[in-house]
């Protein structure tokens, strides 16, 4: 049977201590290697390298994503003990910010996700100190092919359709959502809207949907944590505590992706030449 | 009124969630900021009674200071319903009658109304707490609660004054649910609000409105972003509206720091940002 043992490191990343990062996140690449089954990916939230509301310390904590970075250096060196997803402010050659995910391994960085959508209203003001990445791309791994997202990119239905079409079995979703909204019991309103899309995306496409969030507090936000693995049938099959550090480890069964996909054929009869004609004709109104 | 039932439910809370979050939150703060200790005035009114109880369950009973600080003019029911909420929770307390301190102050500006002294009693109450704070190194935990806020109904510098607020995004009327789930003796969720400055003073009585109905029309305005005109369209009297907002305005200083004149190309609070936690 063909399966991975997916990790979901649901850490408080402290505000602008990359330093202090780092060493988080070669704790739980120690427990993660050592881990009954052994983990073969590891997945970080968004911005756990830096923590989340860097504002002003964005510049100050943003690196490349490459060697010379020895916060970096450190991660690609634990990727080749086994694949690492982190997140981070990353700063390119021209002196842009983006927040980014890597999906790193064997030492390597095998794919870079720059965040498209920068939530820029209410509590969030991302697009004041970001620039906005430019495209959603899946990416061949030695276990499958992934597609990598990062939070207000999977509030938007668009990246994972896309990601789907460009052939993602397994949607990782990384985020640092911050909770609010009491109306509900039992859960806060951003955590149930949260999993309700979740859990959407994964019938919806029949793939593995992995949402790794963040915990703890920065200035009174609660990052409520409660990091989720919803199969291809859409069942909830792990879920990480609220509000408290985990470690979640999970078998995904790739198999189970082609069982739902024969029951249930969305991905073959899919028609994204129908999407696009329709998409240009908007598009095109639109502008005229 | 048509929104109405639909208002009690947008302030309904899950008062187990509330109480998780709010425990994460204060013994995160306080910690990350390098304090073991809180230390919190307790006037036996309700709010101040879910805030000492929070902090007691986040970090331990033993680590609060629960300080009793009347005027000989304060209620003794207050005084006794403080001590009810300190004997339940088994916190540290310490009582401080801010009479010698004040008075001295009321004689030499003899012509002072009310507002005036209980603004001068409220800022004396700070000046202990955080001299207690300074003295057992713990953080002054802040019992504001929204509706409060949003009205202005508190002393800048005074009873407004703390590091760290658990229940300044609760209405009143939310604080009331959390405090039965506490367990918060019934007489103290019971009774009429007061600031207890002066004898027989009422919140409901001095603003001339009540949290049931000025909270509903508050999560209207602010959660539910309506105007004031839709939030007269939804059913609320024009004049009660027109009056609330303009408290809710007049008052949005209280909610901010000072005032600074910019004239370099950074300055703070304009163009200097970083979050609090960013100095810990």
């Amino acid at each position: 049977m063909k399966s991975l043992t997916v990790g979901l490191a649901q850490i408080y990343p402290k505000l602008g201590d990359v330093r202090a990062n780092c060493e988080l996140h070669m704790q739980f690449v120690e427990r993660a290697a050592t881990h009954a089954p052994r983990v073969d990916v590891l997945i970080f939230p968004e911005l756990s390298l830096t923590g989340y509301t860097l504002q002003d310390l964005v510049r100050e904590v943003a690196m490349r994503p490459t060697a010379e970075h020895p916060a970096f250096a450190a991660m690609l060196d634990a990727s080749r003990r086994l694949d690492l997803v982190v997140g981070f402010a990353e700063v390119d050659e021209r002196g842009r910010f983006f927040t980014s995910a890597a999906y790193l391994s064997q030492g390597k960085v095998v794919h870079l996700h720059r965040k498209v959508y920068l939530p820029t209203y209410a509590l969030f003001d991302e697009g004041r100190y970001f620039d906005l990445g430019e495209s959603v791309r899946a990416f061949d791994t030695r276990f499958g092919r992934f597609g990598i997202l990062i939070c207000e990119d999977f509030w938007h239905a668009s990246p994972p359709y896309l990601a789907w079409l460009d052939g993602a079995d397994v949607l990782i979703l990384t985020s640092s959502s911050p909770g609010r909204g009491l109306g509900y019991p039992g859960k806060l309103a951003s955590s149930r809207f949260v999993e309700t899309v979740n859990q959407a995306y994964a019938a919806l496409f029949g793939s593995y949907v992995v949402h790794v969030n963040r915990c703890g507090f920065e200035d009174g936000l609660n990052f409520w944590g409660g990091s989720t693995v919803f199969n291809p049938d859409g069942d909830l099959i792990a879920q990480a505590p609220y509000f408290d550090e985990a470690l979640v480890v999970t078998q995904v069964h790739l198999d189970q992706i082609r069982r739902t996909r024969t029951r249930l054929p969305l991905l073959r009869d899919e028609r994204p030449e129908v999407t696009l004609r329709e998409l240009q004709r908007i598009l095109s109104e639109r502008s005229g | 009124m048509r929104a109405m039932m639909n208002l009690d439910d947008k302030l309904r809370i899950d008062p187990e969630l509330v109480h998780t979050v709010l425990k994460h939150f204060l013994r995160d703060e306080i910690r990350k900021v390098g304090f073991e200790k809180a230390v919190i005035g307790v006037s036996g009114g309700v709010d101040s009674a879910v805030a000492c109880t929070l902090v007691a369950h986040a970090i331990g009973a033993h680590n609060v200071l629960a300080l009793r600080l009347p005027y000989k003019t304060s209620s003794p029911d207050s005084l006794e319903h403080a001590q009810r909420v300190i004997d339940a929770l088994g916190v540290p307390s310490e009582t401080i009658d801010i009479t010698p301190m004040v008075d001295p102050l009321f004689e030499h500006l003899p012509v002072m109304d009310d507002i005036r002294k209980g603004n001068v009693m409220a800022r004396q109450r700070m000046i202990v707490w955080y001299d207690r704070s300074a003295a057992i190194k713990g953080l002054v935990v802040g019992t504001s609660n929204k509706t409060e806020l949003l009205l202005g109904y508190g002393t800048l510098f005074g009873d407004m004054a703390a590091a760290v607020n658990p229940i300044g995004d609760l209405y009143k009327t939310q604080v009331r649910q959390l405090a039965k789930h506490l367990g918060v003796p019934q007489p103290i969720i019971d009774k009429p609000p007061s600031a207890d400055l002066w004898a027989g003073q009422t919140d409901e009585g001095e603003m001339g409105l009540t949290y049931a109905e000025v909270d509903r029309l508050l999560t209207l305005l602010v959660d539910e972003r309506y105007t004031p005109a839709e939030a007269i369209e939804a059913g609320f009297e024009a004049k009660f509206v027109e009056r609330v907002w303009r408290m809710v305005r007049v008052n949005h200083f209280k909610r901010r720091g000072p005032i600074i004149a910019k004239l370099s190309s950074r300055t703070i609070g304009v163009d200097f940002n970083y979050l609090r936690d960013w100095g810990y």
